[in-house]
């Protein structure tokens, strides 16, 4: 049974936590091969068992009661397709991470601080996925925040980073809070916390819509949601790359699977107005994501600011699976959920490529800072080709797998006119060009990233005298890489496997993917669209091979390298290039008055006067000055208040009890 | 029989696209000319240009990387598959289900990232400025371009460009929301393809600098491919507007020779009048400042919006 060998391979991945610490006293330099070596085939098990129970129907899924935990409730596990479909995207992560630490930490003051958390992490991660009742949920959930909390203050030297880690496990805190009502809300009054019993359950409509809420706010703080996001651009970075990549790419996918596994799987049926909320929340972060990432001067923040963008994306597909299930649409219900988990698979491929090009730019330059790179691609050749594939990847292009999601989740959106609901039907459109948008300014970022990091000349001497990273860094990045090609080229059987997922979620599935002719894949039907990867990539292939040839043997093959000729005005100073800020200040300028309140202010001094002119540029985070701010002023004013309850007397103290038990019973009494 | 011929005249298009592209660019500078009472160069000058650009070597600066060499084949290749993908002709070519209209907007998008990619190369301060207002533009052209797609999908019942085509062909009636989209597409085919009140193709030293910054490093053949490729992307963006717009003449699947002969023929006349009106509206208007263009462009997306809008509204608009 693959949900056993699964809970095994957990239990592994906890007992390498808790050995690793003695390793590390014994044979430091052993530690890393021993414990990342021991994670990457633990994870390997696990995505076997994943896959088994996803592609090997019925007989390979199951669930497992263990007398553990709570003494009345137990733990139980379960193996069904959804969670295998997050259990391969988890592991497949996890794997590639492991692998790639292998290799990685050179540049790191203490590589060791990082190695008793990561196991843990993945096994709260994976446990998270696995467990079939609200208690095990909530404490793995909590064990895989708590695990990443201490990976994100493994540079706790860091001033900035600590103020990264407090953020976070505040937002943490709150977020496993919300999870916490949610499920009570679900299990109701007599408390029976399995997963089953709650999806058996009658809810009543509001109880689910407040579930709803609850779990935007729990799981969406955990996502990336905006405007819950606060934490995620400052946690994440601040990790070694490995474990941002599992963050970024991994772990905001955990959260995904637990909003959907409560609002399709656990919270009965769905009201037409979720979608809204959650197809505004979905375009809202998919767009603001992206615009403060284009605006990143550090590599790493940009990436986590991409990460808010696309967990925007998948959230707007589940928006429109929301829609099509209240409306029993099923082949589009079907469809929109298969792409947004299809999406959220890409995600977790491209996002770790990334974050391991970031990784490796900062073991060979090391340096986060765009504006002091340049010209890396002479110096990490390899590195640079590979941190192309994710920006072609991230950034929608085909033949590439990112194209197939974001193109799947529009050619739903071009299922909804049949919707009944007014405010739906406006709103789907909207949101159509927000994710238009949002792919657009993308490519924008990642050209931006690419060509600023890798291209042009030199910006400091760190980058000048880089040197590529080892071997296991580029292989492990190969590996994702040679993913998003094959996921990009040949969908059709990613979908096939994720039709049992959308079963159990909506009730549908997409239509089977006819695996000839030429590998196309198709939403809906056939004479609606169709879109093959294969063929493009294959023409492409073609085309700029037949180009090259006539060419070359029929005109001319000469080469001559000389100066740079920039119109006859060539500046050997590397300082005159564009940088990262030049290059997004139209894009500032053009959508910054929007979303950030940007303002220039250019003060001239007057002819004659020796005074220097100045620029000043202020832009504001309109979601901190508008939600967090007035929230720490309202939390400091309340203890200010609240600070009387510390000198009190003892009789006072003895009353107010007294006063909230009487409180409580009459609540009880009034409530049954 | 039939796949024969079919793949036959998919074959037949993508040589025609090739063949006639640089003729489609000599053709509007020759009548930009004489508009401006010049006399112009021959409608075959840019052949000769290309084939001088391809026999001369390639002068590369000393830090060039290989991106900046294989870029230009990536992409004319990119935009070569785009527009072979779109009806010109016959509809109901071979291959057309292999990538619908998203598909193709992705695919010029392609091309742009490599183009803007190899203009910031060299790391010279006209390049960066290239590309930073190509990728400007683009934030707006792109999703103006889907919202149209959408627009006109919604109307045919499909993103498949030869559906469409068919669809239009049977069912030519004038709609508000077409009408909308069809505006929306020609601002979005002038910003894409740097004319004029946009960019300037004819100049890279005055203040438009986007396309001719971007490819200014380039020599040889490299700049010939991708001379080649701006032509391609003229070609398609007027064959996609005929496609949609004005569909009449063109071949069906089961038409034999003679209808593809007049399908070619009233192509060509298409292409010519869709140049010819380019071209007027081009020396009938001024230069806009750059950060004019993004009002210029957003209006388009306004339009596509709109029209998406109005269709699910009521499909009959």
């Amino acid at each position: 049974m693959p949900i056993v060998a699964a809970l095994l391979s957990v239990a592994g991945l906890a007992g390498v936590a808790m050995v690793a610490p003695v390793i590390i006293a014994r044979r430091t330099s052993w530690a890393t091969p021993i414990v990342y070596g021991a994670s990457f085939v633990l994870a390997a098990v696990l995505l076997v068992c994943g896959l088994l129970a996803l592609l090997g129907g019925a007989t390979f899924q199951g669930s497992v009661h263990l007398p553990i935990g709570l003494p009345w409730i137990g733990a139980h596990f379960a193996l069904d397709p959804l969670s295998a479909a997050f259990l391969v995207i988890v592991d497949l992560g996890a794997m590639v991470a492991s692998f790639y630490a292998i290799g990685y930490g050179a540049h790191e003051e203490e590589p060791g601080r990082v190695l008793p958390f990561y196991p843990a992490f993945l096994a709260g991660m994976n446990l998270v996925v696995l467990s079939a009742d609200a208690f095990g949920f909530l404490v793995a959930w909590e064990f895989m925040s708590l695990s990443s909390w201490a990976l994100v203050m493994a540079h706790h030297h860091d001033a900035e980073n600590r103020r990264a880690g407090y953020v976070y496990l505040l937002m943490a805190s709150f977020g496993t809070l919300m999870l916490l009502l949610a499920f009570g809300l679900l299990a109701g009054p007599d408390g029976d916390y399995v997963f089953s019993a709650m999806r058996s359950a009658e809810h009543v409509p509001w109880v689910s819509g407040l579930v709803l809420v609850l779990m935007l706010l729990g799981a969406g703080s955990k996502a990336g949601l905006v405007p819950l996001h606060v934490w995620l651009p400052l946690a994440h970075p601040a990790a070694p790359s490995h474990v941002s990549a599992l963050m970024s790419g991994v772990m905001t996918k955990v959260a995904i699977y637990g909003f959907i596994r409560v609002v399709f799987d656990l919270a009965g049926e769905p009201a037409w107005w979720w979608a809204v909320i959650v197809l505004i929340l979905g375009a809202g972060s998919a767009v603001l994501g992206v615009l403060h990432a284009v605006l990143q001067r550090d590599l790493k923040r940009l990436l986590a600011y991409s990460t808010v963008e696309n967990v925007g994306i998948v959230f707007i597909g589940l928006g429109l699976g929301l829609a099509f299930k209240t409306n029993d649409m099923d082949g589009a219900a079907a469809l929109a959920v298969t792409a947004s988990i299809f999406h959220a698979f890409n995600h977790s491929l491209f996002k770790s490529l990334l974050f391991f090009g970031a990784g490796n730019v900062l073991t060979g330059a090391g340096e986060r800072d765009i504006e002091k790179l340049g010209g890396l691609v002479h110096r990490m050749p390899e590195t640079a080709y590979l941190f192309l594939g994710g920006c072609l990847a991230i950034s929608a292009l085909p033949p590439l797998n990112g194209f197939v999601s974001e193109w799947l989740i529009l050619q739903a959106i071009l299922l909804s006119p049949d919707l009944p609901q007014w405010a739906l039907r406006f709103l789907v459109p909207a949101s159509g060009a927000m994710l238009a948008l949002a792919a657009a300014l993308a490519a924008a970022c990642f050209v931006r990233a690419f060509g600023i990091t890798f291209l042009s000349r030199p910006r400091s001497p760190a980058a000048e005298t880089a040197r590529e990273v080892g071997r296991w860094q580029i292989r492990a990045m190969y590996a994702l890489m040679a993913l998003c090609l094959v996921a990009g080229v040949f969908p059709g059987p990613f979908l096939d496997a994720l039709s049992p997922v959308s079963q159990l979620l909506v009730g549908g599935a997409m239509p089977k993917q006819p695996i000839l002719p030429h590998f196309s894949i198709i939403p809906i039907s056939e004479s609606r669209s169709s879109y093959s990867g294969f063929l493009v990539f294959f023409f492409i292939l073609m085309a700029s091979w037949a180009a090259i040839r006539v060419i070359h043997n029929f005109a001319s093959r000469a080469v001559r390298r000389a100066p740079p000729w920039d119109c006859g005005f060539p500046d050997p100073s590397p300082a005159t290039q564009y940088t990262a800020d030049s290059f997004a200040q139209p894009i500032r300028r053009v959508f910054g008055p929007i979303a950030f309140r940007a303002k220039t202010d250019l003060s001239m001094p007057l002819p004659g006067d020796m005074e220097p002119a100045r620029l000043t540029l202020s832009l504001r985070d309109l979601v901190w000055e508008f939600i967090y701010a007035p929230l720490e002023g309202a939390v400091l004013y309340a203890a200010e208040r609240l600070n009387v309850l510390q000198f009190l007397t003892i009789r006072s103290y003895l009353s107010l009890v007294f006063a909230a038990l009487v409180l409580l019973l009459v609540l009880v009494a009034t409530w049954a | 029989m039939g796949l024969i011929l079919a793949i036959l005249v998919q074959g037949i298009q993508m040589v025609l696209v090739l063949a006639l592209a640089p003729g489609l660019v000599g053709f509007t500078r020759k009548v930009k000319a004489r508009l401006l009472r010049r006399q112009g160069p021959s409608i075959l000058q840019p052949y000769r240009d290309l084939l001088r650009l391809v026999r001369k070597e390639a002068v590369l600066a000393d830090n060039a990387s290989w991106l900046f060499r294989n870029a230009p084949y990536l992409i004319f290749a990119t935009t070569w598959v785009a527009a072979a993908l779109v009806p010109t002709f016959a509809s109901g070519l071979h291959f057309s289900w292999a990538a619908d209209l998203i598909a193709i907007t992705a695919l010029l998008g392609s091309a742009r990232f490599f183009l803007a990619l190899a203009g910031m190369d060299i790391g010279t301060s006209f390049g960066g400025i290239g590309s930073s207002r190509e990728m400007l533009f683009s934030t707006l052209a792109e999703p103006a371009m889907i919202m149209i797609v959408f627009t006109v999908a919604l109307v045919a019942g499909s993103t498949q460009l030869s559906t469409v085509a068919a669809f239009m062909v049977n069912h030519s009636t004038l709609r508000v929301s077409l009408g909308l989209a069809l505006i929306g597409l020609i601002i979005v085919a002038l910003t894409e393809n740097a004319r004029v009140p946009v960019d300037n193709p004819a100049t890279h030293l005055e203040l438009t600098m986007v396309h001719e910054a971007m490819v200014l490093e380039y020599s040889g053949r490299h700049l010939a491919v991708i001379e080649l490729a701006s032509a391609l992307k003229l070609l398609l963006y007027i064959s996609l507007i005929a496609c949609i717009f004005a569909p009449w003449g063109m071949a069906r699947q089961d038409d034999g020779l003679l209808g593809m002969a007049i399908g070619a023929v009233t192509w060509v006349g298409k292409l010519a009048v869709g140049g010819f009106l380019m071209v007027v509206f081009e020396t009938a208007i001024a230069k806009m400042r750059v950060f004019r263009v993004p009002e210029f462009v957003g209006g388009a997306l306004m339009l596509g919006l709109l029209g998406t809008l109005l269709l699910f509204v009521s499909r009959s608009f």
